[in-house]
């Protein structure tokens, strides 16, 4: 076997050395009536070349080469090669946690980094070292935030994501944790503040809402912030556009932010690895889940980075910890690092203004077919806009298949109200010649249905 | 010779800044390279009308820019290549980290997972175009649940204590199910950490239940402690001293008889994998580590990947959605799963891992897979028969994949498992495990893996042997250790009493 860097005679060698007659005296503990007595029933040992062969094959069974306008939680931007190029370094790729400070300064100085830099976007004073993604860290914040009130319920918008909100559902199930949703207001897409007002009480540990919400709608948080710190509730934002802030105002009256940053660097991938990120205020730092860096200094006062506060966490703390978790998105998290390090100050504003420019002539375009409507215009969006079509979505989606175009999302399954709406990504990858296309072919269909 | 090439290189370093020779270069943060006007991107021209975002935004427009660095892209190259260099990493030799299994990383994998129709499929594409994607996760279920033993998987957990979670909260669900969710799950105080965080958020009372004189589970103590309100066992297997508990099927059956059920914490999987199947040996559900048994790369913390696999009857309970074929052989998500625990994770998981744990599982098949068990347990016999005359081995039992000894010996000398760790990075290794499981007092826990060849595993020994020499004859040596490090042993009390967690301006 290729990766067994062992000959035949060297493993008969080192039995002898151990004392063993065969390998199956190390295995003689294992009870006689267990032990496997046949082969595993896998597919046979393939030579690299057929591996590659397999996954080719299976690439090409999926659909390839379509312009797509889906987000909702996943966006696909550009991914600059050398991202690839620096997280390949067996050094970033083949080391683990940095618990051994001298010899992972490098792995401990990129996340420091990362936690500057979501610090720096997100207005808030200190983030994490990563989550495993936008959902569970939405999660992980309400839990966080019922830490630090001593509340036990929360408030969440419908515009949360809905997967968001059946991950929150799972994490809360067995804690005593209700927590009430909140509508919109139909004609912008945005939170229905008087609702929210009165859904917020004394018991409330969070107000959770997502901005960009789920229909690309900007959410006016300085009004959300008053109605939840007025009753002292926290108040979180998840973000599940992270490009979005290099144009959009950063939820600075937030008391977590909860962001999703795949869209910093980091492939679609059928929807992971992605990777989540929790930023706070300095005042809540003891009860933030996961790892965080920290800058010192060694023995000779050179400065260095390690692992701290780690008092928060299951190794030390076991089932006292501010969460279970472990391994998070390290590597994810370095791929947005290098992405934000590639764009800068600058290129991050240039990129979103992009993303808005086009989303923009999307809008227009595509909402003046016969037929299509722009839901929810009364608010500010980012690149995400919801059209309610008269033909169902059944209807066009094949017609728009033919000119290799993947179109919006159908809603209907988690908001039965809007009908055939559907939800349309427009980022820097999508150009005007794919939105005129889409347009035509939408176009095509019954006018009145 | 100068004065200044006398000072230590750690003062010369400071002063000189670019002293040292080009793999331990210095770098400076990313923010303190930065300066205004530097790109390393180019967007194509926009091809649509421009806007005014303050126009389109109103109040909420960004009105200061964030404050992230600004490079060319030679500098970033050169940047994180430098940081790279200081990591230590399997590429570069043994990673002994017990319980974390860092065996070698194939790099089909990382080429396979970056193949066009898998990196950028959408996840909410439709199902009839996602067909290439669900064969490769329904082939890696399949493996996964034949390897196990058990009859059905969710790939959705995101690593491996969020496979815990999603198996406590598949035990809860059942249990309700049965009308009683019951209130504790015991936990051998041999285990990681993890495991009574999870039973805490899953809003199960932890019992601790204390390991007998082997270091294995003390059935009494069990049977005494086992009863209608236990939920389940958390058990690793092999233990985290790495010995295969002989008496599971009694284990197993004490459970069963009070109701309660057997979780299995698959940490440490690489002992098993061909050779026994927990399926067969009484556990009703169990996790898997797909960066630790499946090689998919460890990334300095993550990504990982936490599949549960669990027993027919656990099935109903498990995350929605779940993977389905119709009888026209097509592939699709089922989402209609009423007594389903709900969502673990946004989407169907860390996909990506799938590709690579799948790559990997082909270019072993059945015979590399259980040559591979084979080589990791013969790796940590090798080292325990080469190392037991100079370090304390605190439980006898045979060991499986990993071994475990105690600094008793060296503590006697002052010097404690934390500073032969420290050591041995001297030598060019990484260290083992310092200080778990906890029921070994400064214990070293040595996992070698199937990836060390013989050589390697000399040098290891080698570096060990002299390691514990020098604390006979130098242990201040030892405990001022690491000397070879571009820096020392780091002020953590200041770190965690005063944080600075980000980069700000002067």
């Amino acid at each position: 076997m290729r990766y067994l860097p062992k000959s035949p005679a060297e493993r008969q060698q080192m039995l002898a050395e151990i004392g063993a007659d065969s390998i199956d005296d190390l295995f003689a503990v294992i009870p006689e009536e267990y032990r496997l007595r046949r082969d595993l029933d896998v597919p046979r040992q393939q030579a690299e070349s057929e591996i590659i062969n397999y996954f080719r094959a299976a690439g090409e069974k999926n659909a390839i080469g379509y312009a797509s306008f889906l987000g909702a939680g996943a966006y696909r931007h550009y991914r600059p090669v050398i991202i690839d190029v620096l997280v390949q370094r067996g050094e970033f790729l083949t080391s683990y946690t940095p618990y051994q400070a001298e010899i992972t300064q490098g792995t401990l100085q990129a996340i420091f980094e990362f936690q500057t830099m979501i610090a720096e976007l997100t207005g808030m004073d200190v983030a994490n070292a990563s989550m495993y993604d936008g959902s569970t860290g939405a999660a992980e914040a309400v839990l966080m935030a019922m830490r630090v009130t001593g509340r036990h319920k929360a408030v969440v918008t419908r515009t949360v994501h809905p997967e968001y909100r059946e991950v929150l559902g799972t994490y809360l199930r067995y804690r005593e944790m209700p927590f009430a949703e909140v509508d919109y207001v139909a004609e912008t897409g945005r939170v229905d503040l008087a609702a929210l007002e009165a859904a917020v009480t004394e018991e409330t540990a969070a107000v959770l809402v997502q901005s960009p919400n789920f229909f690309g709608v900007v959410e006016d948080i300085p009004a959300i912030a008053e109605i939840a710190h007025k009753k002292g509730a926290l108040l979180i934002v998840s973000i599940a556009e992270a490009v979005s802030l290099g144009v959009v105002r950063p939820p600075v009256e937030a008391d977590i932010v909860s962001m999703e940053a795949q869209s910093f660097g980091v492939a679609l991938s059928y929807g992971g690895p992605f990777v989540g990120v929790l930023a706070t205020k300095e005042k809540y730092l003891r009860q933030i889940p996961g790892r965080l860096v920290g800058q010192t200094t060694d023995r000779n006062g050179s400065r260095g980075y390690v692992l701290t506060l780690s008092t928060r966490e299951q190794h030390i703390r076991r089932e006292k910890a501010t969460s279970n978790i472990c391994t998070n998105q390290a590597l994810v998290a370095l791929m947005a690092t290098i992405f934000l390090t590639i764009y800068g100050k600058e290129g991050i504003r240039e990129l979103a203004e992009h993303n808005l420019a086009k989303a923009a002539y999307g809008v227009k375009t595509l909402s003046a077919t016969p037929g299509t409507k722009l839901l929810f215009n009364g608010a500010p969006r980012f690149h995400e806009f919801v059209l309610q079509t008269a033909e169902d979505s059944a209807g066009w989606v094949p017609r728009l298949r033919k000119k290799k175009i993947a179109g919006g999302l159908a809603l209907k399954r988690w908001y039965p109200e809007l009908g055939n709406a559907t939800l349309w990504c427009v980022t820097e990858m999508i150009t005007k010649h794919h939105i005129d296309t889409a347009a035509k072919a939408l176009a095509a269909g019954p006018v009145e249905a | 010779m100068t004065t200044e090439t006398k000072a230590p290189l750690a003062e010369v370093n400071r002063v000189i800044g670019k002293v040292r020779p080009h793999q331990t270069q210095n770098e400076r943060l990313v923010f303190e390279k930065s300066a205004p006007g530097k790109k390393a991107y180019k967007l194509p021209p926009l091809d649509v009308p421009s806007v005014d975002p303050a126009a389109l935004l109103g109040d909420a427009v960004r009105k200061e820019p964030a404050g992230l660095p600004e490079l060319s892209e030679i500098e970033i190259i050169r940047h994180f290549t430098r940081l790279s260099t200081w990591n230590y990493a399997i590429d570069l030799g043994m990673y002994p980290l017990g319980s974390c299994t860092m065996k070698y990383n194939p790099r089909v994998n990382e080429f396979v997972s970056r193949i066009e129709g898998l990196a950028e499929a959408h996840p909410y594409r439709h199902d009839e175009y996602a067909q290439g994607i669900l064969d490769v996760i329904d082939l890696l279920q399949k493996c996964l649940i034949e390897i196990t033993g058990m009859d059905a998987i969710t790939l959705q957990p995101a690593a491996g204590a969020h496979g815990e979670f999603t198996g406590i909260l598949l035990v809860r669900a059942w249990h309700e199910s049965q009308g009683n969710a019951r209130k504790k799950i015991i936990i051998p105080d041999s285990a990681h950490g993890t495991n009574p965080a999870t039973a805490a958020i899953c809003g199960y009372q932890v019992e601790n239940l204390k390991s007998n004189a082997d270091g294995g589970i003390d059935l009494e103590a069990l049977a005494a402690q086992v009863d209608e309100e236990t939920a389940a066992l958390m058990l690793t297997n092999p233990s985290t001293i790495g010995v295969f508990e002989e008496q599971i099927h009694k284990i197993a059956d004490i459970l069963h008889d009070k109701g309660a059920l057997l979780y299995m914490d698959g940490a440490n999987m690489n002992a098993l994998v061909g050779k026994v199947r927990p399926g067969d040996f009484g556990v009703d559900v169990m996790h898997l580590n797909l960066h630790k048994t499946f090689s998919t790369p460890h990334g300095g913390g993550g990504p990982g990947s936490g599949p549960v696999a669990c027993k027919r009857f656990l099935e109903p309970f498990l995350p929605t959605p779940v993977l389905y074929t119709r009888e026209d052989g097509t592939k699709h998500w089922e989402y209609d799963r009423p007594q389903s625990v709900g969502r673990v994770r946004a989407f169907f998981g860390n996909t990506g891992m799938f590709i690579r744990a799948l790559a990997y599982i082909l270019a072993n098949g059945p015979d590399g897979l259980r040559q591979t068990t084979e080589d990791a347990v013969l790796n940590a016999n090798y080292i325990r028969k080469k190392l037991e005359d100079l370090y304390e081995l605190p439980y006898k039992t045979p060991s499986m994949h990993e071994v475990v000894f105690s600094d008793k010996r060296q503590a006697a000398k002052g010097v404690k498992t934390g500073d032969i760790a420290k050591r041995l990075i001297d030598y060019g290794f990484h260290p083992y495990t310092v200080s778990f499981p906890l029921i070994v007092p400064g214990a070293l826990m040595i996992e070698p893996t199937e990836s060390e060849s013989v050589e390697e595993l000399d040098l290891f020994i080698d570096a060990m042997r002299s390691i514990a020499k020098e604390v006979e004859e130098t242990p201040e040596l030892v405990k001022s250790a690491p000397h070879s490090t571009r820096v020392s042993r780091l002020d953590e009390v200041t770190a965690a009493r005063k944080p600075v967690l980000r980069w700000k301006p002067e």
